[in-house]
């Protein structure tokens, strides 16, 4: 690499950092109840503003984790929802709504998000579990993902069928929004976001090690084993965190790091911070056109990431054709 | 991190300042209407309980004698209501599925009540919302602005239908139109029950909710219309636990139902021809004796002042089953 690309590559950082602010802005002046006013300041507060605070902080694990996942599993097709934590979460779900949310309204924690939560975590524990005991390798845990992700998804269908009358709202919460966001769902996620970006931050330079494979990397010195343990379980508390109060956003965890390393190269150094802000901003973006665009009624943000994203991806694929 | 622990402390003070600030109006008409709605499946069973909570709630709710002047109606059911109530010129808005009665159409109804735009809601200014599920928190979110909510889920039975019209006239200031509706409501049911042929063994009958055959149980609402009758739900015990089930054509054709009711006519086009068209279904009583019935869609759905309508056409279609079945 040369000195000239170094300083070109210091720049993406400040300059996400300007895309961040624009969609913050952006976010809070866009929506049914018109710019920001002293009239309107209560519903811009209190409905608007939680809304961007969380998309920003969904958009930013989701695609922290993706790009993780895909260092440690040195595969760039990975997201976030690899190792069954969608489908854990799904099923978590999908229980609380069966047990009915009317006969859990009075209780002191909302067992959504908690069920969600323990359901993306169990499900990757047995994953890990599961990909350790045939090997441990990036393929044997790939593997044990789709195996778990897909029995939790039959359960999950079978329950569906069996209570019909519950297949709206799961459905609804499986799409994925953040259009119900509160300053409390804010306060529940953003703690275990925090802790898990650090960790992930710290470990970015053991990623471009770990870019050389398992072998030699363990020569080069890096605990190869304990490196991509403490990143798994990073990335998967971070993402089972936004995943209980968001639902399933898809998409975001895969382009977000792909577009990165396009415009700023792969080495994880960069990968990592930048995933953080351009995936909050990308997010935060990408719920504005979910509330304007019929009025009176939300499009899912999941349908908006997929198509704006996914034609957006494709242009920048194919105009800059840098190798992964 | 500092600045966010600050956001939420800002969060806290503001949220308190409101609910102070605003105790004497708001908070109060927030926790009566919002409590009102999810007692009614607990208070229903008992007439007494429900006619004291139904007072209890009209003194909380309107403390000065001042009725909602700005609802907005986020399910068809409950809009039905409100006009049937005489609440109707204290409605802003109403939701993109309420088509009855007709002057509903004349509010605005771009409002989806399945999927809610909250902000969309609050730029209205609302004093009260009337919604029929509460699956997206609506409550908690307009809760924050002081828009009180009332909730009034799917019924199980008649007495959670007419505890609900009670409410919204509590809630609405029109508690003597609402005990009317409900007099009149029980009186015309009686009426159809009365006419209703008495059938030496007791028909059977499949309601369809949609072409791919999935069907209501005797535990739903729906299913206690028919169950006033006597009549047999061949889709009852069919799934244990579940409602809603879906049936399959082969289970139809061997149950072999007297009567056939299509609430699938409006939404999916389906008639006692297209019925009689399905393969193997020729066999079906129903086919035979011409009494498979396209209901309307809506009315075999909401819980309003048409489950009139509804009962009246099972009454008459019971009419028409040959006597010997």
């Amino acid at each position: 690499m040369s000195a000239d690309q170094r300083v070109v590559r210091r720049w993406w950082l400040p300059a996400a950092f300007v895309l961040l602010a624009a969609s913050v802005a952006f976010g809070a002046m866009i929506g049914p109840a018109g710019g920001i006013s002293s009239t309107n300041w209560e519903i811009i507060w209190n409905i608007r503003l939680p809304r961007v605070a969380l998309a920003g902080i969904v958009g930013a694990m989701l695609s922290l984790a993706g790009a993780s996942y895909q260092g440690v599993f040195r595969n760039p097709l990975v997201d976030p929802y690899l190792l069954g934590a969608a489908a854990g979460a799904g099923l978590g779900a999908t229980l609380v709504f069966i047990y009915g949310r009317l006969s859990t309204s009075g209780w002191l924690v909302d067992p959504l998000p908690l069920a969600a939560f323990v359901g993306a975590l169990l499900a990757v524990i047995v994953t890990y579990t599961v990909g350790a005991s045939f090997g441990g390798s990036s393929l044997s845990l790939v593997l044990a993902g789709v195996a778990v992700a897909a029995l939790a998804t039959a359960v999950q269908q079978y329950l569906l069928l069996r209570n019909s009358d519950v297949i709206k709202e799961v459905y609804s919460w499986i799409s994925g929004r953040v259009s119900t966001a509160t300053w409390g769902d804010v306060k529940l996620v953003l703690p275990y976001v925090v802790v898990c970006s650090v960790v992930l931050l710290v470990h970015r330079r053991h990623l471009d090690v770990l870019r050389v494979g398992d072998e030699e990397a363990a020569t080069l010195g890096s605990e190869v084993r304990r490196v991509r343990l403490v990143v798994v379980i990073a990335a998967t508390l971070g993402t089972a965190a936004v995943v209980s109060v968001s639902g399933l956003i898809g998409f975001v965890g895969i382009m977000v790091p792909h577009l990165v390393r396009l415009v700023a190269g792969s080495s994880y150094r960069m990968v990592l911070p930048l995933s953080i802000v351009v995936g909050a901003s990308f997010l935060i973006l990408a719920d504005i056109p979910g509330r304007i665009l019929e009025r009176g009624s939300e499009t899912p943000i999941g349908v908006v990431t997929a198509l704006v994203g996914a034609p957006m991806f494709i242009f920048v694929l194919r105009t800059r054709r840098v190798p992964a | 991190m500092k600045r966010f622990s600050s956001i939420a402390a800002l969060t806290a003070l503001l949220l308190t300042a409101a609910a102070c600030g605003d105790d004497s109006t708001q908070s109060s008409d927030t926790a009566s209407p919002t409590t009102a709605g999810t007692d009614t499946t607990a208070v229903a069973d008992t007439t007494a309980a429900t006619s004291a909570d139904t007072v209890a709630a009209a003194e909380t709710t309107d403390p000065m004698g001042e009725a909602p002047m700005a609802i907005i109606s986020l399910s068809p059911t409950h809009t039905e209501m409100l006009f049937a109530i005489g609440a109707a010129d204290q409605i802003i808005a109403v939701d993109d599925q309420s088509n009855f009665p007709a002057e509903a159409l004349d509010k605005p109804h771009e409002l989806s009540g399945f999927e809610p735009n909250v902000e969309a809601i609050a730029a209205l200014e609302p004093d009260l919302v009337v919604i029929a599920d509460d699956s997206v928190d609506l409550t908690g979110q307009l809760g924050s602005l002081g828009i009180p909510v009332w909730v009034g889920p799917a019924p199980t039975t008649f007495d959670d239908v007419y505890a609900q019209i009670e409410q919204l006239g509590a809630a609405t200031g029109h508690v003597g139109d609402a005990a009317e509706l409900v007099g009149q409501m029980q009186g015309d049911i009686e009426a159809a029950i009365a006419v209703a042929p008495v059938m030496a063994e007791p028909a059977s009958f499949y309601h369809e909710l949609d072409p791919t055959l999935y069907s209501v149980t005797s535990n739903t609402f729906i299913g206690q219309v028919y169950s006033l009758f006597g009549l047999t739900n061949i889709a009852d015990g069919v799934e244990e636990g579940n409602d809603y089930p879906q049936l399959n054509a082969e289970f139809i054709v061997t149950a072999n139902p007297d009567l056939i009711f299509l609430a699938d006519s409006k939404c999916c086009g389906e008639t006692p021809e297209t019925v009689a068209a399905r393969d193997g279904w020729s066999e079906i009583d129903a086919v035979r004796n011409g009494t498979v019935i396209a209901v309307d869609d809506d009315i075999a759905s909401r819980w309003g002042p048409r489950l009139v309508d509804f009962i009246e056409t099972v009454s008459a279609a019971l009419a028409k089953v040959p006597a010997q079945a």
